[in-house]
């Protein structure tokens, strides 16, 4: 099920210098703000729930999941290097379980890692808020990865819809209608991250439950899926 | 694993029949595929790879249907035409990597490697190579696991005539051990310094098959048609048929043409224009009749 081989050029691919930058940008703006947070409000529980509510969990993991994601697979199919997978004696799933482990690994160490340090320079993981949070990232990181993984073995414009997905779905819309909410990752992963902080200052709009059963599903299934779309992707000309 | 057999195969993309109904079987030895560009190489190629899918008809190696079929990869080694690679790797790095995937270690990559003489830069990065250094990495790569199927993808675009000495001898030498060696071309010199045997390729069409010499034959001494217009078609006419070259000559009163048939093709170009000046005729119109063969096959033999 896991290839090491593709998994090294799947790395390789992803921490190139160009994608490790835009990586990278985004947990260094977190710790810099929850740095000036920190100095200038001091530390407050509600202000770091906040900052990791709104910054890290809604807008960083899902953007960095996008990069991860769509990126272990999308450009080779885009600029058709995919063949040398392809051309191979592996099971496609293969192909995709394993570029999945990876978008997953690294969509962990730039989102949930960024996540726990900026979580214990706001508050010192107070009402242990930067550990659920960072839970929540971990759990999301994993349905992320799933599904842009997905998105860019299916589609030519994965980053574009991906950031749309993430923004505009996971962000704003989210925020404002309250059926949306049902059907977001955060929204699932806010609910794990409620048990282990407990009281009222990480809530979710989801039961246990439910999103236990949905996050299963969403991961399982897309990559189920983009396991088929491996199997029968085509490879035209240039045209 | 050496016989691949297509089997009335077409393949469109929305209302661009890009194959038509094409049936041929590839067997050992080095076999061009040759078509001027658009005429459905690649798509063909494409399909006898396993990477497109028949909209019908049946691919087969061996018996083996090609599509959808992984463990095919075995026996299969394939030169894609597209340029990229896995840039950020070394030389070196991409062929282990291959050999990796096919279950195999650094001893087969080294061997193949070895094999397209790229040894001596194997330790640089694929992004600093020039074109023909890709091309025999590519190759290197196809090779790793010894297969009895080659397919290469117009192997030669952009290679100096060095760098495509040395391709050519390596498949030669392929086709020598008894692999299947396929690969496509829109140059007919090229092929047929190459192959030993040669289809043919036209607008999506099965156009020919054989060896060098019967296609040869066939481009320069089939009958070619022409629709000829001139000042005074009957005179023409008239001087024309008295030639060995021209085989019939009909007067087209609706067009106000002559079709002339021409079995020496290359006596007829140099007749046509000697007759008319001759016996003071104007050409006003020469032009072959049946078009896409006609002028692919010109084309072909021109270029
Ligand atoms: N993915 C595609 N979508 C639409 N048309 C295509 C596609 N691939 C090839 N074609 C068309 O099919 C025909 C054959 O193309 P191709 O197989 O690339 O020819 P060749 O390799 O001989 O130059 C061309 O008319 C080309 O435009
Ligand atoms: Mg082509």
């Amino acid at each position: 099920m896991y290839d090491p081989t593709v998994a090294r050029l799947t790395y390789r691919a992803l921490l190139g210098r160009r994608r490790a930058l835009i990586l990278g940008a985004l947990p260094l703006l977190l710790i810099v703000i929850s740095v000036i947070v920190r100095a200038l409000v001091g530390a407050d529980d509600q202000t770091a729930s906040d900052l990791l509510g709104g910054l890290a969990l809604a807008t960083m993991v899902p953007i960095i999941g996008v990069i991860a994601g769509t990126g272990a697979i999308g450009p080779e199919i885009d600029d058709g290097s995919v063949v040398y997978l392809l051309s191979k004696p592996l099971k496609r799933p293969t192909i995709i379980f394993t570029k999945l482990i990876v978008a997953i690994a690294v969509t962990m160490v730039f989102s949930a890692l960024p996540t726990l340090i900026a979580g214990f320079i706001l508050n010192g993981n107070g009402q242990q808020i930067a550990v659920a949070y960072t839970v929540a990232a971990l759990v999301s990181s994993i349905a992320y990865a799933a599904l842009f993984l997905l998105l860019g073995t299916v589609s030519r414009h994965a980053v574009v819809f991906g950031l749309v997905y993430a923004l505009v779905w996971e962000a704003l819309f989210g925020s404002l209608v309250a059926g949306a909410r049902t059907l977001s990752v955060q929204q699932w992963s806010l609910a794990v991250a409620h048990k282990v902080a407990g009281g009222d200052l990480v809530t979710s709009d989801v039961g246990l439950p439910t999103a236990t059963v949905l996050l299963v599903v969403v991961t399982v299934l897309a990559t189920w899926y983009a396991g088929q779309k491996l199997r029968s992707l085509t490879l035209a000309g240039e045209e | 694993m050496t016989t691949l057999q297509i089997d009335h195969v077409s393949r469109w993309f929305g209302n661009v029949v890009a194959v038509n109904d094409i049936t041929m079987t590839i067997g050992p030895g080095v076999t061009g595929l040759l078509g001027p560009n658009g005429a459905g190489k690649s798509t063909l190629i494409n399909m006898m790879g396993g990477f497109l899918a028949p909209s019908t008809g049946t691919v087969t190696l061996d018996g083996q249907q090609v599509w959808r079929n992984e463990a095919i990869y075995r026996h299969i080694g394939i030169v894609p035409e597209r340029e990229a690679m896995y840039d950020f790797l070394t030389g070196r790095e991409f062929v282990v990597a291959n050999a990796e995937l096919h279950g195999l270690g650094a001893k087969a990559a080294q061997q193949a490697l070895a094999t397209v003489e790229m040894e001596y830069a194997q330790d640089r990065k694929i992004s600093t190579y020039s074109k023909g250094m890709r091309q025999r990495v590519k190759m290197a790569s196809a090779l790793v696991h010894d297969p009895s199927l080659l397919l290469l993808d117009e192997p030669f675009n952009g290679m100096d005539p060095r760098q495509r000495m040395q391709l050519m001898d390596l498949l030669r030498r392929m086709g020598d051990e008894g692999r299947t060696v396929l690969f496509s071309s829109h140059i007919l010199e090229e092929v047929e310094q190459l192959a030993w045997h040669i289809e043919v390729v036209v607008a999506g069409r099965h156009a020919a098959s054989g060896d060098f010499r019967k296609i040869r034959r066939l481009m320069t001494d089939r009958p070619h048609r022409y629709l000829v217009r001139s000042s005074d078609d009957r005179a023409l006419a008239a001087a024309l048929i008295a030639d060995p070259s021209t085989s019939g000559i009909e007067v087209d009163l609706a067009e106000g043409a002559l079709r002339i048939q021409a079995v020496d093709f290359g006596r007829f170009t140099a007749l046509l224009p000697k007759v008319a000046r001759d016996h003071g005729i104007r050409l006003l119109t020469v032009s072959p009749s049946d078009e896409s063969l006609e002028s692919v096959f010109s084309y072909l033999v021109a270029a």
